[in-house]
């Protein structure tokens, strides 16, 4: 016997919650629980009163297992929202990434000319190494660490990604 | 008026506030300051139980019983964890709990201290929501809420965690009204577009099938009284999930018995046939569908449920409501109006031929007065049915036979566990539900090998002297496991054979119960006669045959039109994809 696997597909889901103790468990263990993936996660309070806390979460799944997790995410009383920004049309994603290379000689700058085509800027620097900071999308994020591992990759630190429509509209 | 009050005293105050008459509850260190305001207090009863299991399982049979939120009370580690399965149990089967454990001193938690244990942590997942209540001004809000989640939308089980500082220390307590954060507040009704579907989808149906679940029973009576007079105004027949049991009258013409792995041959072939069916608060479970991709393949379907997220996660369907059962009900009769019944004639003509197939047929006769058990449940029917009893069961073989051969016909009177399948639950329900409904009749249908998971409670019966029957089914055998043994692994028994059985009168007797073996056919009527007629707790150990076997039965990983009738040959093995099935 063999185990089967279905075709999956990625989304975003934005889900705003009460900012109580134990919801990120609750969340998180919603994942594990019944079996969904999570590619990242990110949260952080978001009000004045600090009474509201925006998550953004990136799941792979089959349509149908999409469907549940939006449900399952509703589902839970501190659960005020979600939005599957995947599903809702023209939305924007960010992640902010920490980049830490080091080497000498070509290699050093190279990596420093490759910041600079991609936007990354130094945040730290000694004789033999560099930290950049990257904003942007996962892909853009991506394609910078594929370059600084051919020069000196030490290690890589990722926010996740944060999502929001486009457009004048609130969620 | 406002007052200093301790946190202790404040839970009392609230439960009171929402008109609690039971605990169930065990106590310990880490609940002594609530005990010791339930001492003097005599608006809340306290019911002891044996076990904490026993206290959740008894509270579920109480609201189950009575469509009003069981309370549990127990302490901090070994309180709760023993609670787990009885949560978990009322959240698989949406039954109202709340439930309060008591937690270690805040400034203790997490240094593993004594009877410490991650309650929020272990009942996250079994639990509609949980709170851990740090502070006693919050404690009057936290109940009022815990109270409204058990019981609106889908029910479900709420811990509220209470640290014992937390019970100790004081707040202020006001009589008036608690101002609710109103964060819940599930739909109940459905737009008029979708009902205006439903309709119209049901009235064109030549073969239409109502499918209707526990929701109805979770929705109240006028749920079961709506549901019959939609099922009147549309001539639909109608089946029920074992949940769901009560809501409609078995005896009704239209009735197909339950559906499912070991409902009725016309049950099942129905829904294989149907062309559209109405699920009414059921949730496609693998019990009910039998294999998916052969489940109901020409049907368009509708799916009323309250929770959103029950729609679309087995089966996927045409028309999905999210809604209330009796709202929606209202809402659907209201707009059939004056329409006419379509003939479904042919339909139900072709229900009669399955019908005819007599699948509830057993083996009446068996050499030396052995006692059939499906013959049993039908007398225990016979002779108890002008009572109006409240049947719970344990689970196994004998709650299949209980669900297959006693007759329900009201909401309520029907009390198992369903979705999580709880051996041990049967007696501490039918103590809750005794609690609950004085008057009534209340029997255990029970297994001798389920019977012992929660065996302890016959003390609580005898302590509050509730008048409880317990009728054991006793074929020494985990009968259910023994049969799929049978079916699926050439009859190799592994440990399925109750060895050193208890003698369960001479136990009965020693908590003070009555105990009354029955073991031939010709002792049948008078045992349970006599069973009736102590006006008190009795045990009956009903001996019935070893090997009887439960029919009909869908095996696992077979469709509704695959399935095994009494007299069918097994091959005793089976493929590999349906032995990973549960």
């Amino acid at each position: 016997m063999k185990i089967l696997h279905r075709e999956t597909e990625r989304h975003v889901l934005t889900v705003m919650v009460d900012n109580e103790a134990g919801i990120l468990a609750k969340i998180a263990g919603l994942f594990t629980a019944r079996g969904y993936n999570i590619d990242s996660l990110t949260v952080a309070d978001i009000t004045e009163n600090h009474a509201v806390s925006r998550i953004t979460i990136v799941t792979k799944g089959p349509p149908s297992v999409i469907d549940q997790i939006h449900a399952q995410l509703e589902r839970l009383v501190p659960v005020h929202k979600v939005i599957d920004l995947t599903e809702s049309g023209p939305h924007l994603e960010r992640e902010l990434a920490l980049v830490k290379v080091s080497g000498k000689g070509e290699n050093r700058v190279e990596a420093l000319r490759l910041a600079d085509v991609f936007r990354a800027n130094v945040v730290d620097s000694t004789t033999s190494s560099f930290i950049f900071e990257i904003v942007g999308t996962p892909e853009k994020v991506d394609s910078f660490i594929a370059l600084m591992r051919e020069l000196g990759l030490v290690e890589v630190g990722r926010t996740g990604v944060v999502g929001m429509m486009r457009g004048p509209e609130g969620i | 008026m406002s007052e200093e009050k301790s946190g202790a005293a404040i839970l009392v105050e609230s439960l009171v506030r929402q008109n609690v008459e039971f605990v169930f509850g065990y106590p310990g260190g880490a609940v002594l300051p609530i005990y010791d305001e339930l001492f003097s207090d005599t608006r809340v009863r306290h019911i002891l139980v044996r076990h904490e299991a026993g206290a959740a399982h008894a509270a579920e049979g109480y609201a189950r019983s009575t469509g009003k939120p069981g309370v549990v009370l127990v302490t901090s580690g070994p309180g709760a964890t023993n609670a787990v399965t009885g949560i978990a149990d009322a959240f698989l089967d949406s039954i109202p709990l709340v439930v309060i454990t008591g937690q270690v001193a805040t400034n203790l938690i997490g240094s593993d201290a004594f009877q410490e244990a991650d309650t929020v942590g272990i009942t996250r997942h079994c639990t509609k929501h949980n709170y851990l209540v740090k502070d006693p001004s919050e404690l009057a809000a936290t109940i009022d809420e815990a109270f409204q989640i058990a019981m609106e939308g889908r029910p479900g089980p709420v811990v509220v965690d209470i640290p014992k500082n937390v019970q100790v220390a004081t707040a202020t307590w006001s009589e008036n009204a608690i101002q609710r954060k109103n964060r819940y507040s599930p739909r109940k009704a459905a737009s008029a577009d979708e009902i205006a579907e439903a309709v119209d989808m049901i009235a064109r149906a030549e073969r239409p099938i109502l499918y209707t679940g526990g929701g109805v029973i979770n929705s109240g009576p006028r749920a079961s009284e709506l549901l019959r007079k939609f099922q009147e105004i549309t001539g639909a027949p109608l089946t029920s999930t074992l949940m769901g049991l009560g809501a409609f009258d078995h005896r009704h013409p239209d009735w197909l018995g339950m559906l499912g792995m070991h409902g009725t041959y016309e049950a099942n072939m129905a829904m294989n046939e149907c062309d559209v069916m109405v699920n009414i608060g059921a949730r496609f479970d693998d019990r009910v569908t039998g294999r998916l991709d052969a489940f109901s393949p020409n049907s368009e379907k509708i799916h009323i449920d309250i929770d959103r997220s029950s729609i679309n996660k087995v089966v996927e369907v045409d028309l999905g409501i999210v809604g209330d059962c009796a709202t929606v009900l209202e809402q659907m009769i209201a707009a059939w109006g004056k329409r006419k019944q379509a003939d479904i004639s042919e339909w139900k003509a072709r229900i009669e031929r399955w019908r005819a197939k007599d699948s509830l047929a057993y083996a009446k006769q068996v050499k030396g007065g052995t006692i059939m058990p499906q013959l049993a449940v039908e007398r225990l029917y016979a002779l108890t049915r002008d009572k109006d009893p409240i049947i719970t069961t344990e689970v196994g073989q004998h709650q299949m036979w209980a669900a297959q051969y006693f007759g329900f016909d009201k909401p309520n009177k029907w009390l198992t566990s369903g979705g999580l399948g709880t051996m041990g639950y049967g007696m501490p329900a039918a103590i809750g539900a005794q609690l609950g409904n004085p008057d009534s009749l209340v029997i255990d249908i029970a297994g001798e090998a389920s019977i012992q998971m929660n065996i302890q409670e016959l003390g609580t019966a005898s302590q509050f002297r509730l008048p409880i029957k317990v009728f054991i089914l006793n074929n020494e055998y985990m009968g259910m496991v023994r049969q799929w043994q049978e079916l699926t692994y050439e009859s190799r028994y592994s440990n399925s054979y109750s060895d050193s059985l208890p003698d369960f009168v001479a136990l009965s007797e020693a908590y003070g119960w009555k105990g009354i073996r029955i073991h031939d056919e010709s002792q049948l009527d008078a045992g349970i006669k006599a069973m009736m007629e102590h006006d008190g707790p009795v045990m009956v150990d009903c001996l019935v045959s070893k090997e009887a076997n439960c029919f009909p039965m869908i095996p696992s990983g077979a469709a509704h039109t695959e399935m095994l009738l009494y007299g069918d040959t097994v091959a005793g093995t089976m493929e590999d994809e349906a032995k990973a099935l549960v």
